[in-house]
C-alpha cells in the first residue's frame, strides 16, 4: 500500500529525515571543543555573570556522552536501511506491521488449525461433552463473549442468560451457531404514541397477568383486546413469543430488562433496540462451531 | 520611574502561592481516582465524580495548574533576575495570572460536567482554548519583552529553555486545538482519523517535551547553580543539549501510536528520534548534577538541594525509560498497561514535582524578605515522604504493567489467550493499593509544604527586591 499521493512526498520525508539525523551528528562534532584552562590550571568560566553569582564553566562535552549520542545516530541510520521510514522506501528486511501480524497468524494457524478442524467435524451436542474442547472453548468465551454475557454466561440486564432453557432466537445447535456467526438485531417498536398512557398501562397489566404477576384485574380486562390487536403479530396469541423474530415469551419468569410494572411500561412505551454483534469477521467458522458447542453446554451439561 | 528600580515580585508571589495550592488540589484528585480503581463505587455513582471525568481533571490540574503556575512563577522570577530588568509589562503579567486562574477554574467546572473535546491533555472546549491562547500570547510578550530590555549582553541558559517552551506551546496549542464549534460547549477536531491521532500525539508528546521538560529545565538551570553556589558545569553541553533536545522532541510523537493505523514509516521515525533523544535529555541531567561537583557535601545538610538533585536523577531515569519504551518490540509489551502510568509518574512526581518543590522552597522565602523557609526540618520531612511515595508508586506500576503485558499476550497450546482481561484487572488490585499508598504519601508531602508556606508568609511583608547593577563581564 502506498500512502503517498505523489512521489514528491516520499522524497520530502526521506530528505528531511536524513538531513536531520546526520545534522545531529555534524552539530555534535562541530561543538566538541577542548577545555579552556585558566593560567592557574583550573577550568575557566565563560566570563559571563548573571544575577550577581551565576557563572558557567567551560567544560567540554563528556566523551562517553558524545559517544552515546553518536551511537543513537548510527542506530537510527541502520534502522532506516532495514525498516520502512524514509518515505516509501520499504527497508531491506521488507518488514510491515500487517505482514508481521499475518505471519504470526499463519504460524499459529499451522499449529492449532488441525485441532479446530477436528472439533468442527464433531456434531455440537457431542462436542459439548468433550472436556478438552470445552476448556479451550471457555477461554474463547471469556475473551469474546463474557464482556456482555458474564464470565459464567449468566448475562445481565439487556444481555441474555445463556445458562437457562429460555431462548430468544432458538436454542438448537444450528440456531446458536447462526446467532454467533451473523449476530442478531432485536427490535421492539415503541407503542407509547399508539396506545397512549392509559393504554400502555392496561397492556402492561395484561402482560403481567400472563406470567402470574399480581395485576389490576380491570386493567387486565381492558388490556387484553389491545394486546390482541397490537402485540400478537410478534408475541403470538398466547404471548409465548416467536423465536423467528426474537420476540420473547411473555408467560415465563425470564425478563431481559427486569420484571415489574415500571420496566414493562417503559418497554411498551419506548420500545427496545438490542444487538448481538456478528462474529464471522472476527472468528473462524471452526471457532464459532466450538463456541456454539460451549454455549449449548451451558444449558445442557447439568 | 520608581517601579523600574525594583523587580516585579507580585506576580511571581501570586503564581508561587497558587503552585502550592493547585498542587494540593491536583494531587488530591489523583489520590481519589487511584482509590476509585480499588473501590469503583467510592463516589456512589455520581456522574460528576466518576473516574472518566475526574481523570482529565487530575491531569489538567497537576500539569497546567500546578506545573503551569510553577513555570509562570519561576520564569518571571528568573527572566527578571538574569536580565537585571523589571518585567516588560506589569499589566500584561497580571492578565496572565488572572487569565490562567480563570482557565483553571473553568477546567475544574467543565470537566466534571462532562464537557470535553476528548483529546488527551487538550480536553478543554474551544472557548477555553481561545482564552488559553490569549493568555499565552500575553505571556510571550511579557517574557520576550523583558529579555529584550535586559541589561546584560548574553541571554542566560535558563531563558533559552523558558523561551523555547513558551514559543512551542503556543504552536502546539493552536495547531492541536483547531476545531469546529457546534455549540458553545461542543466542538469537533479539524482533523480526522489517523491524521487526528498523529496531530494529537505530536501535541501530546511535545507537551511532555516542552511544558514538562524544557520549561522545568529552565527552572533547573537557575535554581540548581543558585542553591549549590557553583557555576553551571558546562556551557558547551548546555548549548548542544538545548538545540538537540528541542529539535528531536518534535519528531517523537508517533511512538504513542505504534501498531496502529499510522503508516509504518511514521512509526519508525517516531521510534528512532525517541532513541536519539536519549543523549540530549541526559545532557540536562549531567549538567545539573555535575554543577554540584566540588560541593557534594552540601547534599547532606541541604534538603532543597536534595529535592533538586533527586529530581534530576528521576529525570535521567525516565528519559532512559522513555526511549526504551519507544522501541516497537518493548512497546508491544508496555503499551496500554500501567507501565506507561508508572513511566509518566516517575517523570511527573520524580522530575517535575521535585524540581518544582525544590525551586519553590528557594523562591518563596525570598519573595517575602527572608532567605529561608519557616522550617528547614519540614522541608527534609517533605523530601523523604515524597521520595518514598514516588518509589512505592512507580515500583507498583512497573510490576503491574509488566504483569498485565505478559498476561494479555499469554497464549496456550490451543492458540487461545490464557487469561481474560478481567483476570489481569483482578491481579492488579494489590498494586493499585500500593500505588494509592504512594500517592497518599506524595499528597501528604504537599500538605506539609502548604503548611510550611503559610508559616513562612505569616507575619512577613511582601517585598520587591531592588535591581542590582549587572556585574562587569570578566572574560578569561
Amino acid at each position: 500500500m502506498n500512502e503517498f499521493t505523489s512521489s514528491f512526498w516520499s522524497y520530502y520525508i526521506g530528505v528531511i529525515t536524513l538531513v536531520s539525523i546526520i545534522g545531529c551528528a555534524v552539530f555534535l562534532k562541530a561543538q566538541s571543543v577542548r577545555r579552556i584552562e585558566t593560567k592557574e590550571g583550573g577550568t575557566a568560566t565563560t566570563g559571563h555573570v548573571w544575577d550577581e553569582t551565576l557563572t558557567e564553566y567551560h567544560h567540554p562535552l563528556p566523551r562517553w556522552w558524545s559517544w552515546l549520542f553518536y551511537l543513537t545516530v548510527a542506530f537510527a541510520l541502520l534502522y532506516l536501511v532495514l525498516y520502512p521510514g524514509l518515505g516509501s522506501w520499504k527497508g531491506v528486511l521488507g518488514w510491515t506491521q500487517v505482514g508481521q501480524l499475518k505471519a504470526e497468524d499463519e504460524r499459529m494457524e499451522a499449529k492449532v488449525g488441525p485441532m479446530y478442524e477436528k472439533f468442527a467435524a464433531q456434531p455440537i451436542p457431542e462436542l459439548a461433552k468433550n472436556a478438552a474442547a470445552m476448556a479451550t472453548a471457555q477461554r474463547l468465551f471469556l475473551n469474546h463473549c463474557a464482556q456482555c454475557h458474564a464470565s459464567d454466561g449468566g448475562g445481565s440486564r439487556g444481555f441474555p442468560n445463556l445458562t437457562d432453557n429460555d431462548w430468544l432466537w432458538g436454542g438448537t445447535p444450528e440456531a446458536i451457531q447462526t446467532t454467533i456467526t451473523n449476530g442478531r438485531m432485536g427490535v421492539m417498536p415503541p407503542w407509547g404514541p399508539v396506545l397512549g398512557e392509559q393504554g400502555v398501562k392496561d397492556v402492561a397489566h395484561y402482560v403481567m397477568s400472563l406470567s402470574g404477576m399480581p395485576a389490576d384485574s380491570i386493567r387486565v380486562a381492558r388490556g387484553k383486546p389491545l394486546f390482541a390487536t397490537n402485540c400478537v403479530a410478534c408475541h403470538g396469541p398466547e404471548g409465548k413469543g416467536n423465536p423467528a423474530l426474537g420476540a420473547p415469551n411473555l408467560t415465563d419468569k425470564t425478563w431481559l430488562y427486569g420484571a415489574g410494572e415500571p420496566v414493562i411500561i417503559e418497554t411498551i412505551t419506548k420500545g427496545r433496540n438490542n444487538q448481538m454483534p456478528a462474529h464471522k469477521n472476527i472468528l473462524s467458522p471452526q471457532k464459532i462451531h466450538l463456541l456454539a458447542a460451549y454455549v449449548y453446554s451451558l444449558s445442557h451439561n447439568k | 520611574m520608581a517601579t523600574e528600580s525594583t523587580y516585579n515580585y507580585k506576580v511571581v508571589r501570586q503564581f508561587a502561592i497558587m503552585t502550592v495550592v493547585w498542587g494540593v488540589v491536583g494531587m488530591l484528585v489523583g489520590v481519589i481516582i487511584a482509590a476509585q480503581l480499588i473501590w469503583p463505587d467510592l463516589t456512589y455513582g455520581i456522574p460528576w465524580l466518576s473516574y472518566g471525568r475526574l481523570r482529565p481533571l487530575h491531569t489538567n490540574a497537576v500539569i497546567f495548574a500546578f506545573g503551569g503556575c510553577a513555570l509562570f512563577a519561576s520564569s518571571y522570577y528568573v527572566v527578571q533576575r538574569t536580565s537585571h530588568a523589571r518585567l516588560f509589562s506589569d499589566g500584561l503579567a497580571a492578565f496572565t495570572f488572572w487569565g490562567w486562574q480563570a482557565v483553571i477554574v473553568l477546567a475544574a467546572v467543565t470537566l466534571p460536567l462532562g464537557i470535553t473535546t476528548a483529546k488527551e491533555y487538550a480536553e478543554l472546549e474551544w472557548p477555553i482554548d481561545i482564552l488559553i491562547a490569549l493568555v499565552w500570547v500575553a505571556y510571550a510578550i511579557v517574557f520576550f519583552g523583558t529579555l529584550a530590555k535586559r541589561k546584560v549582553e548574553h541571554i542566560y541558559v535558563a531563558n533559552w529553555f523558558f523561551g523555547a517552551f513558551i514559543l512551542t506551546i503556543a504552536v502546539l496549542h493552536i495547531v492541536n486545538s483547531a476545531e469546529v464549534p457546534v455549540t458553545f460547549w461542543k466542538s469537533y477536531s479539524a482533523y480526522a482519523g489517523a491524521q487526528d491521532a498523529m496531530v494529537q500525539w505530536w501535541y501530546g508528546h511535545n507537551a511532555v517535551g516542552f511544558f514538562l521538560t524544557a520549561g522545568f529545565l529552565g527552572m533547573m538551570y537557575y535554581f540548581v547553580p543558585k542553591q549549590a553556589g557553583r557555576p553551571v558545569y558546562s556551557y558547551r553541553l548546555s548549548v548542544v543539549h538545548f538545540w538537540a533536545l528541542i529539535f528531536t522532541y518534535m519528531w517523537a510523537g508517533p511512538h504513542h501510536l505504534h501498531y496502529t493505523a499510522l503508516p509504518d514509516w511514521a512509526q519508525s521515525l517516531g521510534m528512532i528520534f525517541s532513541l536519539i533523544l536519549l543523549a540530549p535529555s541526559w545532557g540536562g541531567m549531567i549538567n545539573g548534577i555535575m554543577t554540584l561537583s566540588g560541593a557534594w557535601h552540601k547534599l547532606r545538610t541541604d534538603p532543597i538541594l536534595k529535592f533538586l538533585i533527586v529530581s534530576l536523577s528521576f529525570y535521567g531515569m525516565s528519559t532512559f525509560e522513555g526511549p526504551m519504551m519507544s522501541i516497537k518490540t518493548v512497546n508491544a509489551l508496555s503499551h496500554y498497561t500501567d507501565w506507561t502510568i508508572g513511566h509518566v509518574h516517575s517523570g511527573a512526581l520524580g522530575w517535575v514535582g521535585l524540581v518544582t518543590m525544590g525551586s519553590m522552597y528557594y523562591l518563596i522565602p525570598r519573595l517575602f524578605g527572608r532567605t529561608e523557609m519557616y522550617s528547614t526540618r519540614l522541608i527534609n520531612v517533605h523530601f523523604w515522604v515524597s521520595t518514598i511515595g514516588i518509589v512505592l508508586y512507580i515500583a507498583a506500576m512497573w510490576i503491574a504493567g509488566v504483569m498485565q503485558g505478559l498476561m494479555w499476550r499469554a497464549v496456550g497450546d490451543d492458540g487461545t489467550l490464557t487469561y481474560s482481561f478481567v483476570e489481569s484487572v483482578k491481579a492488579t488490585y494489590p498494586f493499585y493499593a500500593i500505588r494509592l499508598l504512594g500517592g497518599l504519601l506524595y499528597l501528604s508531602g504537599m500538605l506539609i509544604m502548604f503548611y510550611n508556606m503559610v508559616k513562612t508568609i505569616a507575619g512577613n511583608r511582601a517585598v520587591d527586591a531592588a535591581i542590582p547593577a549587572p556585574a562587569a563581564a570578566a572574560h578569561a
